[in-house]
C-alpha cells in the first residue's frame, strides 16, 4: 500500500500565509501521518515515547536488583538472575536511553529550530533512524530477555566469548542501535553546517547547538569503532574464532581498547547534550547572558576532542603500562578542565542575574551538586594509584552513576520541563514540578552516595551477596533507589497530565531570548511563519524587547 | 516523467547539492572509523606476533590481491567518467560507465571467491578451523583469522556499492540527474571510491610486506 504523498509547502507559501498556521501537532492527522512524517518535530516526539519506555524498563531492572541487595545473601532472586538483571538494567540504559535521549528528542525538536531551519538537513534520513532505532532496540531487548544475556553492558572478553547465554543478537542488536546513531549525527553536523538562517553566524549559535554538534562528532566517529568491535565479539561467540580469545592467540585487552575507543568518548555523548540544556536555562532564567559564551561553546568542541584520547583509564589495571597509565590518566583530568570551564560560567552567569526560580532551574541547582560530585570524583580515579584501589568497585559505580544519573537524567528532565511548553503548548504545574525535582535529587544522593562509601569500603560491583557490615548501607541505597524511581514517575507524570490540563503556555513562557521561543507553542510545521533574519546572539538580554525583535525579524 | 524536487528544508538547488555531498563525506569519515578498527586488531597483533605474520604473509597469493586491485582502480576510473558525462548531461553513458563500474566490482568478487577457494582446500580458514601447513603457528592463525573478517567485511562493502550503483545507473537511465542536480549521483560514485580506496590499504597489509 502506498500512502499519498506530503506536499510540502514552500517558503513563499509562509509569506502569503494570513491566518496563523497550524501548528505541527493539528497540521495532519491520523496515524499514519505520525508513521510517515518527515517533520524533526514529530519524530523528536516519537522518540520521547520510545526513550521514555526504555527508561522506564531499564528503571524498572534496576529496582529489581536493588531489592534483591538489601539482604547479604538470597533475598527474591538467584545469583543467575541478579547477573542478568545488572546486564539488561546498563544495556536498556545505555544504548537505549542515555545516548538517544537528549539528542534525539531535544536536538531532533529544538536544534533546527534554533537555527531557524524549515527541517534538518535530511528529514528521511531522520525517520529512518528512527524505524533503525526501533529495530535495534526490539533486537537488543528480544535477545535479552530470551537469551538471558549475563555478560555485563561491556561485554568483556573472555567471559564473553564463553557465556552460555545468547550474545549475537544483543550485540547485533547494539550494532543496528549504532546505525541510527550515526544517522542523527550525521544530519545534525549537516544541518548546522547547511541550514543556519541569514544572519546566524557560528559565534551567534545557541549553545546547546554546540553541544549537540560536539556530541554529533563523537557520534559519527566513535560508533562505527564500538559496532565493528561487538560485532567481532557476538562473531566470536557463535563461531569460536578467538578474536579476543587467549586460548587461540587472541588478546583481550585488544577488546577493552576498541571497546573504550568509542565507549568512553559515548559517556561525552551522554554528558555534552545535557551541559548544553543547562546552558540554555541558566541564561533564560537569570536573564543574563553566559558569563563567557566562548568559554561554553569551546568547551564543548574541547571535551569531544579530548574524549577520544582518554579510553585507557578505564584499563588501568589490564595490564597497560604504568608510562601509559599515566598519559592516560593526565588526559583525562583535562576533562575535568573543560567541565571546571562550564561549572564556573554557568555559576558566574547567575551573578546579578534576574533570577526566575522555576523547575528547571532547580533542576540545574541538583545538577550542578551532583556534577561536581561526579566530575571530582572523576578526577580522583583518574589517578592510577588511587584508582587501583577503586577499580572495580561501588565507588566507579557510583562516580558514573553520579555523572550518568546525576548530570544527565537530571539535565534531561530539566530539558523535559523546560522545552514542555514549547513542544505542546502548555504549562505543567510549577508546584509539582518544583517538588519532583527536590524529590529526584534527595532519592539518587540516598542511592549513590551510600556506594561511594561501599566501594571505598572494598565492596567489588556486580557481586550478589556481600559481607553483613555493608548491608546498611545497601539498605539505605535501595531505599533511595525507591524514592528516585517514584519521583521521576511524579516528574513524568506531572507533564503527562499538563498535556491535557495545563493552561496554554504562550510564545515565550520564559521570557528568554533563544531563537526557538520566537515562533509560536506548539510550533506550526515549519518552524516558522516567517524565516528569521538574525542580527543579534541568543542571550542578548541587555537589549530591549522591542530592539530585540527588531533585529530577528527586520521590516 | 520524473520531476526532481527542491527539499522544502533548502533554499537553492546548490544548497541542497553542498548538503547532499557533505552528508556523503560525514557517512565516509564514519566508515573510515569503522575500517580502522580492523587496522587497529592487525597492528595490535602484528606488533604481538610479528615473524609469523611475515611468514603468512608471504604464503598469501599475492597474484590474486594485485590482480584485483588493478581491477579495482579501473572501476574508479570507469566511476570517474560516468561523473564527467553526467555532468555533461549525458545520462546514458553515464549509466553505462556505472554498469562497466558494477560489472568490474563484480570481476573483483569473483577473484576474491576463486581466492578464498584457494585458502579453504588449504585450510588457511580463521580461528579454530585453521589447518594451514604453510604457517602453521599462533600467528599465522591471528593472520588469517584477521585476513577472513577483514576482507569478508570489504567483500560485503564491495557489494553495497555494486548495488548502489546499480541503483544509480537505472535512475540515470530514468533521467533523474540533470547538469545542476546530480549530487545523489555523485554520491554513489564517492562511496565506490572509498571501497577502492579501503582496497588499497588491505592489500599492502595482506599481501605485500
Amino acid at each position: 500500500m502506498t500512502l499519498p504523498a506530503f506536499k510540502q509547502p514552500t517558503a513563499e507559501a509562509y509569506d502569503q500565509a494570513a491566518e496563523p498556521m497550524p501548528s505541527y501537532l493539528l497540521a495532519q492527522t491520523g496515524f499514519s501521518s505520525w508513521l510517515n512524517t518527515r517533520d524533526h518535530k514529530r519524530i523528536g516526539v516519537m522518540f520521547y515515547v520510545a526513550v521514555l519506555v526504555s527508561l522506564m524498563l531499564g528503571g524498572v531492572f534496576a529496582l529489581l536488583f536493588r531489592l534483591e541487595l538489601l539482604t547479604p545473601s538470597r533475598t527474591i532472586m538467584d545469583a543467575v538472575t541478579y547477573n542478568r538483571l545488572f546486564t539488561w538494567h546498563g544495556i536498556v540504559m545505555v544504548w537505549l536511553f542515555l545516548i538517544p535521549s537528549i539528542p534525539n528528542i531535544f536536538g531532533n525538536f529544538i536544534l533546527p529550530i534554533q537555527i531557524g531551519a524549515r527541517d534538518l538537513a535530511f528529514p528521511k534520513l531522520n525517520l529512518a533512524s528512527f524505524y533503525v532505532y526501533l529495530l535495534g532496540a526490539a533486537i537488543v531487548l528480544t535477545g535479552l530477555m530470551l537469551g538471558g544475556t549475563d555478560t555485563g553492558w561491556t561485554f568483556y572478553t573472555p567471559y564473553s566469548e564463553s557465556t552460555p547465554t545468547t550474545l549475537f543478537p544483543v550485540v547485533f542488536g547494539v550494532f543496528v542501535l549504532g546505525i541510527s546513531s550515526i544517522f542523527t549525527g550525521l544530519n545534525f553536523i549537516a544541518t548546522v553546517h547547511m541550514l543556519r538562517a541569514q544572519g546566524l553566524h557560528w559565534n551567534r549559535l545557541p549553545l546547546f547547538v554546540w553541544s549537540i554538534y560536539a556530541t554529533s562528532i563523537i557520534l559519527v566517529l566513535a560508533t562505527p569503532v564500538l559496532g565493528l568491535s561487538v560485532i567481532l565479539v557476538g562473531i566470536d561467540h557463535v563461531f569460536h574464532l578467538g578474536l579476543f580469545d587467549p586460548n587461540v592467540g587472541g588478546d583481550p585487552v585488544l577488546f577493552q581498547h576498541l571497546f573504550w575507543f568509542y565507549s568512553h568518548p559515548a559517556v561525552y555523548i551522554m554528558i555534552l547534550p545535557a551541559m548544553g540544556v543547562i546552558s540554555e536555562i541558566v541564561p533564560s532564567f537569570a536573564h543574563r547572558s553566559p558569563a563567557s559564551y566562548n568559554a561554553i561553546a569551546l568547551s564543548s568542541l574541547g571535551i569531544a576532542f579530548i574524549g577520544f584520547l582518554t579510553w585507557g583509564h578505564h584499563m588501568f589495571v589490564a595490564g597497560i603500562s604504568t608510562l601509559d597509565a599515566g598519559i592516560f590518566g593526565i588526559l583525562s583530568m583535562f576533562v575535568a578542565i573543560f567541565s571546571a570551564v562550564k561549572v564556573f560560567t554557568w555559576t558566574a552567569t547567575l551573578y546579578q542575574g534576574e533570577i526566575v526560580f522555576s523547575t528547571p532551574l532547580l533542576y540545574f541547582f541538583g545538577f550542578l551538586f551532583l556534577f561536581i560530585f561526579g566530575g571530582m570524583t572523576g578526577v580522583a580515579v583518574a589517578t592510577q594509584s588511587l584508582d587501583v584501589h577503586w577499580h572495580d568497585t561501588y565507588f566507579v559505580v557510583a562516580h558514573f552513576h553520579f555523572v550518568m544519573v546525576g548530570g544527565s537524567v537530571t539535565s534531561f528532565l530539566a530539558a523535559a520541563h523546560y522545552w514542555f511548553p514549547k513542544m505542546f503548548g502548555r504549562m505543567y504545574s510549577e508546584r509539582v514540578g518544583l517538588l519532583s525535582a527536590t524529590a529526584v535529587f534527595i532519592g539518587f544522593v540516598l542511592t549513590f552516595l551510600p556506594q561511594f562509601l561501599l566501594g571505598n569500603a572494598g565492596m567489588p560491583r556486580r557481586y550478589y551477596s556481600y559481607p553483613p557490615e555493608y548491608q546498611w548501607l545497601h539498605v539505605l541505597a535501595t531505599g533511595g533507589a525507591f524514592l528516585l524511581g517514584g519521583s521521576v514517575i511524579l516528574a513524568l507524570g506531572n507533564l503527562l497530565v499538563s498535556l491535557r490540563y495545563g493552561p496554554p503556555a504562550g510564545r515565550n513562557p520564559w521570557d528568554s531570548r533563544s531563537f526557538e521561543w520566537l515562533t509560536e507553542s506548539p510550533p506550526p510545521a515549519h518552524n516558522f511563519e516567517q524565516p528569521p533574519q538574525l542580527d543579534r546572539g541568543a542571550y542578548d538580554y541587555q537589549l530591549t524587547d522591542e530592539e530585540a525583535y527588531v533585529r530577528t525579524f527586520p521590516r | 516523467m520524473y520531476e526532481p524536487s527542491l527539499g522544502e528544508q533548502f533554499d537553492s538547488w546548490e544548497r541542497q547539492s553542498d548538503t547532499l555531498r557533505f552528508g556523503m563525506w560525514l557517512f565516509l569519515a564514519s566508515e573510515l572509523l569503522l575500517f580502522s578498527g580492523f587496522f587497529v586488531l592487525y597492528a595490535g597483533y602484528r606488533a604481538e606476533y610479528g615473524p609469523d605474520f611475515v611468514q603468512a604473509l608471504h604464503s598469501n597469493t599475492l597474484a590474486y590481491g594485485t590482480a584485483n586491485m588493478y581491477v579495482l582502480l579501473t572501476s574508479s576510473f570507469t566511476v570517474a567518467l560516468a561523473v564527467w558525462e553526467i555532468r555533461r548531461g549525458a545520462s546514458r553513458r553515464a549509466a553505462l560507465w556505472l554498469g562497466v563500474s558494477a560489472l568490474l566490482g563484480v570481476g573483483f568478487l569473483g577473484i576474491k571467491a576463486a581466492e578464498y577457494a584457494v585458502h579453504i582446500r588449504e585450510g588457511a580458514l580463521p580461528g579454530p578451523y585453521y589447518h594451514f601447513h604453510e604457517a602453521a603457528t599462533l600467528g599465522g592463525n591471528r593472520f588469517y583469522t584477521l585476513y577472513w573478517v577483514t576482507t569478508g567485511a570489504h567483500a560485503i562493502h564491495v557489494t553495497g556499492g555494486i548495488a548502489v550503483l546499480l541503483w544509480t545507473a537505472l535512475h540515470a537511465l530514468r533521467g533523474r540527474y540533470t547538469p545542476r542536480d546530480h549530487a545523489r549521483f555523485e554520491n554513489a560514485t564517492l562511496y565506490w571510491h572509498f571501497v577502492d580506496v579501503m582496497w588499497i590499504f588491505i592489500w599492502p597489509i595482506f599481501y605485500l610486506a
